[in-house]
């Protein structure tokens, strides 16, 4: 049970090249919007035609640009999760469950429909039309037609991104245990990194059309070894470096300070990585001091985002961003200077 | 009172509204799908009855089917019978001048679809003509319906053309409209009035017909959970 891609297509001036294996697990597609996830998805389900490439599911060719192979949407089983559920608004709930079904055999049909509706709770609702449902039961519908259908893969396109907070969770939930069961690949396209870390095995990143080697999730965390990457999975400070005289210390000319750091760097130009919530208030011993000023102070719920300038910093340098519980602050007033560290290991080298 | 007008009328509107009907949800969903170049050519041809003064469909009608010209003549030859100057030469006009009605609203519907819907059915396996039918008509019918209403009631207001193809024979090809026409001209006022007065009302609830419609189409309603 595999999907394999690789396919590029060209909009314009934008390219989306994308290419990865997923197996029997569920691999998130973590990218910020506009950056190809949709298309991918779309291109994999047969909606969309990609220009070149290959598309493999579970040994069956649904895309071929080579051998002309271009199975029709209906063909290929990739179950399509949209992102308002794409129920059918002129039909009762038991006939878009129904409407998935490809049997052909009555009763075998009225089985399967049963069976889908008890699975995903949708007894009594049989009746409703979708406008009727909430939007928990919208999902357990949307899903039931899905499962109806047999896929052979599921895609999931950003399935909470109208929801607010609470019921995000409540379907995040939900989906999690309905998708836990099920043997085959699942597409997860997010750009939500707490998501893709709460509910995913492994993740592929996209940045501007292309996509990054397939990584457990939380090895994009720990060491998320590109820029891009190390955006989607939240660090806040990045900043460009060189390699010194010293042996795994870097210069950031930026700040005009040097790091020390604790893997070998690389012998041509690269950048770092620093987690606002890995900067510490600095004491005597500490290595990698950085001497700030400190420039705006932000309550956010239950932590204080400190924005620094590095002192000796260019005048065109970011400003540090720092965030610490807020039991931890003590405040002092804007234009007060501090002295912060962070420790050689919590740096990220990314390319 | 002689009703023949009022029946030539209406069976006039409904034939030619059955023919646009289909012509107009055909050329509306095609449409929609040509490449951008052939869309902008045939959506002006196709709309352009609309703008036309009536006389200038009927002189073209004329044109085509009168009985000196070509198809006219060839017609004649072969089935023997006249295309203009008959009760249902005014169902030509008519279907003429209420396509673009109906065309246009229908592709406002078939425009106004949710994509997705369509996208989520194929990947379901449903096929496109299945789609067609059980999603894309159901979401569309409101739009449709209220183009296929329009179209009647444009077929009913039909004059120039009309008059221009089917004449005026009392008891043959008069309508409702020529009617008036005949009877103001012949100083017969007070009939003329009584056949203003049918021909408003019959207007008046063809519109609200449209309105209910078009209100019920825009404004989705909420039902009780």
């Amino acid at each position: 049970m595999s999907l394999s891609v690789q396919l590029k297509k060209r909009y314009g001036n934008f390219l989306l090249d994308s290419e990865f294996e997923c197996g029997n697990e569920v691999l998130a597609l973590l990218g910020a919007s506009g950056c190809g996830k949709s298309v991918t998805l779309r291109c994999i389900a047969g909606i969309d035609k990609p220009d070149e490439g290959r598309i493999v599911l579970d040994g069956r060719v649904l895309f071929d640009s080579e051998k002309k192979i271009n199975l029709k949407p209906q063909a290929r089983r990739a179950g399509y999760l949209f992102q308002q559920y794409a129920l059918f608004p002129s039909m009762t709930v038991l006939q878009n469950v129904a409407s998935g079904v490809r049997e052909k055999d009555k009763s075998a049909r009225d089985a399967l429909v049963d069976d889908m509706i008890r699975r995903f709770r949708l007894q009594g609702l049989e009746a409703l039309r979708p406008r009727q449902l909430s939007g928990g039961q919208q999902q357990r519908a949307a899903l039931a037609r899905i499962f109806a259908s047999k896929p052979a893969a599921i895609l999931l396109d950003e399935p909470f991104s109208a929801l607010d907070s609470y019921l995000k969770w409540q379907l995040e939930m939900e989906l999690f245990e309905m998708l836990k069961d099920y043997e085959g690949s699942i597409l997860w396209i997010s750009h939500d990194r707490g998501e893709v870390f709460r509910n995913c095995a492994k993740v592929c990143a996209m940045d501007a059309g292309r996509t990054e080697p397939v990584r457990p999730v939380e090895e994009l965390f720990r060491d998320p070894i590109t820029v891009s990457s190390a955006r989607l999975s939240g660090c806040k400070n990045i900043v460009e470096a060189q390699p010194s005289n010293e042996w795994m210390t870097a210069e950031v000319p930026s700040w005009n300070l040097s790091l020390q750091c604790s893997k070998e760097l690389p012998k041509t130009k690269f950048c770092l990585g620093i987690r606002a919530n890995h900067l510490r208030q600095a004491s005597e011993k500490d290595v990698n001091p950085l001497v700030c000023t400190l420039r705006r102070i932000t309550d956010d719920l239950f932590s204080v985002i400190l924005m620094l300038q590095v002192h000796g910093a260019k005048e065109d340098a970011p400003l540090l961003r720092m965030e610490m519980p807020k039991e931890l602050w003590s405040p002092q007033p804007c234009g007060s200077d501090l002295t912060l560290s962070i420790a050689p290991e919590d740096i990220l080298i990314l390319k | 009172m002689d009703w023949y007008p009022l029946l030539n009328s209406l069976r006039i509107s409904a034939i030619s509204t059955f023919l646009t009907f289909f012509l107009g949800i055909f050329a509306a969903y095609y449409i929609a799908r040509a490449p951008r170049a052939a869309k902008g050519v045939l959506d002006v041809l196709l709309t352009l009855p609309l703008v036309l003064p009536p006389t200038v469909v009927g002189y073209l009608l004329l044109r085509l089917l009168g009985p000196n010209r070509v198809l006219g003549a060839w017609i004649f030859q072969m089935f023997g019978f006249k295309m203009v100057m008959t009760w249902w030469s005014a169902i030509f006009a008519a279907t003429v001048v209420s396509f673009p009605l109906m065309y246009r609203t229908a592709r406002g519907a078939f425009e106004s679809f949710d994509m997705t819907l369509q996208y989520s059915a194929q990947t379901l396996g449903m096929s496109n003509r299945r789609i067609f039918w059980r999603i894309r008509m159901p979401y569309c019918w409101q739009g449709i319906l209220a183009g296929t209403v329009l179209s009647f009631a444009r077929a009913l207001g039909e004059y120039g053309a009309t008059s221009m193809i089917a004449g005026y024979t009392p008891g043959k090809t008069a309508t409702i409209s020529t009617t008036v026409y005949q009877l103001w001209r012949t100083d017969n006022d007070a009939l003329a009035f009584r056949w203003v007065l049918v021909n408003i009302a019959i207007s008046f609830v063809v519109l609200m017909a449209v309105n209910m419609l078009e209100r019920r189409t825009h404004t989705p309603r909420l039902e009780v959970r």
